[in-house]
């Protein structure tokens, strides 16, 4: 009699615990099928047409090709040279994190004026990408830009071609990023300094601490997080520069000199119908980014200090 | 007696010291903040000029005469009408679906009970790391399929399922709130349902309603996906649209228009930041630390 009691009490829980699976199920089931329609079938066939030389028209399982694609991919020209604007594109990442961080510490000394200038560092950050795009496209403008306009009023001699020249339109990308992006990262820099107890600089101070060994000894180490999450991010989020190159330029620049790896893959992908070398491109930026990922879960426990 | 006179005028050198510091701190920062801005003024500056004031390639801020008739113009534009129509045809149903699904399953993964939930949360969360440039191509080889490339479904169905990252900041914020209540309104004889739109919803309001806004914000500046999808004019979101305008207008020169029209796209993420930018910061800077 006992027993059976009991043995419907567990029953009866687990029938409880069975109700709540099924409207758990029911409550994530669209972000799960979000996920498969959206993020995973279309990567399983990035990886299976990234095989094919597959042009939308054609048939993709009829044009089978193996590594080909991966092959041609590694002696173009083209593509290296939008892999190396990519990366050439990322000096301004520890640029913009030097500035960041500069100017964070600045901010957390002030008191009143800080939120003001915090919202005018950011502006840029929330600004629609196109438009800021646009805009700097007229700032750099060879004739009539506002930087040529000053340059020509201090020097008196007209300025560089900004956007016209292969090396100025990479320095012009870069100073555009960087203005776009500069106020994020003071965002996060001013939160991780806010986060360093007050109390170990007062201590670094008893024991006749400098500036410069407090900053090296206590606000550097303590911030690593922030630094690393930065860099990660950015990373991720500069291996994706597309945008800015359209608008500014168009057709990729002086000799393709402006052209990224997701503005080349769009060029291949979109204007000349090839979507099986493009989703091979596609599949190796994937998996830059995976690694830059991995490199992220395994750094952060070796590289990283926190308080504990 | 001496000594200590001489301590007290070191500890007010050292005070007005980092008096001085502090003053010139804030005025190199006064000075970078004004270096941000200054483009963004330039540009609604430049929206007001004349065309003989802009192409004389000398330097001004200031339009003389103020000229505010590229902004009618913009306004009558039919294309640009309908850039701001179809925008926010996307965003009323995302917004409203979306943000329904995303947080019902922030609910589920944060308060209930099941089977492959941290496996199931992980393959959510790993998309976020996936770039959008990765899948483009089957996306739109999808949507040509089914038809979907003459309208705006390509960028309001996927909206629709849900957003991971709101999904994981709505399931943090609710991790704040007492287990307790779950059990109390099963008590009461609530179902799962009842239980999220009565009691845990109302609750999470103030976290749902920063997230829609930087969703909002997100649909509204977003081009990539839009210049990819939408295959006719018809359908353009006001970012294609103002990006067509910049190729189509830069020829002839007329950078007012274009800068009028790239001002008017911008103010309504740039009215909500200034009017929610406490909340937006904070959730922003959470992020970082987190």
């Amino acid at each position: 009699m006992r027993r059976r009691k009991r043995k419907r009490v567990k029953v009866k829980l687990s029938l409880m615990a069975k109700r709540e699976e099924r409207w758990a199920w029911l409550f994530i089931a669209a972000p799960f099928l979000g996920f498969m329609f959206f993020m995973a079938y279309p990567i399983i066939f990035a990886l299976i047409a990234s095989m094919s030389r597959w042009t939308g028209l054609n048939s993709l399982w009829g044009n089978m090709a193996g590594l080909r694609n991966y092959k041609e991919i590694l002696s173009d020209t083209k593509f290296w040279r939008a892999m190396g604007t990519t990366i050439i594109y990322m000096i301004g990442i520890p640029i913009g994190m030097i500035l960041g961080l500069t100017l964070a510490m600045g901010l957390n000394r002030l008191n009143k004026s800080r939120r003001v200038f915090m919202t005018m560092y950011y502006v840029p950050v929330v600004s629609s990408l196109v438009a800021v795009s646009i805009l700097w496209a007229w700032v750099f403008n060879y004739d009539y830009g506002l930087l040529n306009s000053i340059y020509k009023a201090l020097t008196g001699s007209h300025g560089p071609n900004w956007l016209g020249d292969e090396t100025m339109i990479k320095i012009s990308m870069i100073i555009f990023m960087t203005w776009k992006g500069l106020g994020g990262s003071i965002i996060l820099y001013l939160a991780g300094l806010q986060s360093i107890p007050k109390d170990y600089y007062e201590a670094a101070m008893i024991d006749g601490a400098n500036a410069w060994e407090k900053f090296k000894a206590i606000t550097f180490p303590l911030i690593s997080p922030v630094t690393f999450y930065i860099l990660i991010t950015s990373l991720i989020g500069g291996f994706q520069v597309f945008v800015e190159v359209q608008v500014m330029a168009a057709n990729g620049g002086p000799n393709y000199s402006a052209a990224t790896v997701v503005f080349y893959l769009y060029d291949k992908a979109f204007k000349n119908g090839q979507l099986g070398y493009g989703s091979a491109v596609a599949v190796i930026l994937a998996i830059i980014i995976f690694i830059i990922t991995a490199l992220n879960f395994y750094g952060q426990n070796r590289w990283v200090k926190t308080i504990d | 007696m001496s000594e200590i006179k001489i301590e007290t005028v070191n500890e007010s050198n050292r005070i007005n010291g980092k008096k001085i510091a502090n003053t010139i701190i804030f005025i190199l920062l006064a000075f970078g903040a004004l270096i941000m801005v200054f483009p963004l003024i330039y540009m609604v500056a430049t929206s007001f000029m004349t065309k003989n004031q802009i192409l004389s390639g000398k330097l001004s801020i200031f339009p003389d005469p103020i000229l505010i008739g590229k902004y009618s113009q913009v306004l009558k534009k039919g294309e640009f009408i309908n850039g701001i129509f179809n925008t926010i045809m996307v965003e009323i149903p995302v917004l409203l679906i979306g943000g329904f699904t995303s947080s019902l399953a922030a609910f589920a993964f944060a308060k209930m009970e099941f089977r492959g939930k941290t496996a199931l949360f992980l393959a959510l969360l790993a998309t976020i790391m996936i770039p959008f440039a990765v899948v483009m191509i089957p996306q739109y080889v999808l949507f040509t399929k089914l038809k979907w490339t003459n309208s705006l479904l390509p960028l309001i169905i996927p909206g629709c399922f849900g957003n991971v990252s709101m999904i994981f900041f709505l399931r943090q914020n609710l991790y704040s709130i007492p287990k307790d209540l779950m059990e109390a309104a099963k008590l009461d004889g609530c179902n799962y349902f009842v239980t999220y739109w009565k009691i845990f919803l109302p609750l999470m309001k103030g976290a749902l309603g920063t997230q829609l806004m930087l969703w909002f914000m997100g649909i509204w500046n977003d081009y990539l996906a839009p210049t990819i999808f939408l295959r006719d004019e018809k359908t353009w979101t006001l970012q294609v649209v103002i990006r067509s305008f910049n190729s189509y207008y830069a020829i002839q020169s007329d950078y007012a228009l274009i800068m009028a029209a790239s001002v008017i796209a911008m103010l309504p993420t740039l009215l909500l930041f200034f009017i929610f930018q406490r909340v937006i910061i904070e959730s922003i800077a959470i992020s970082g630390i987190k």
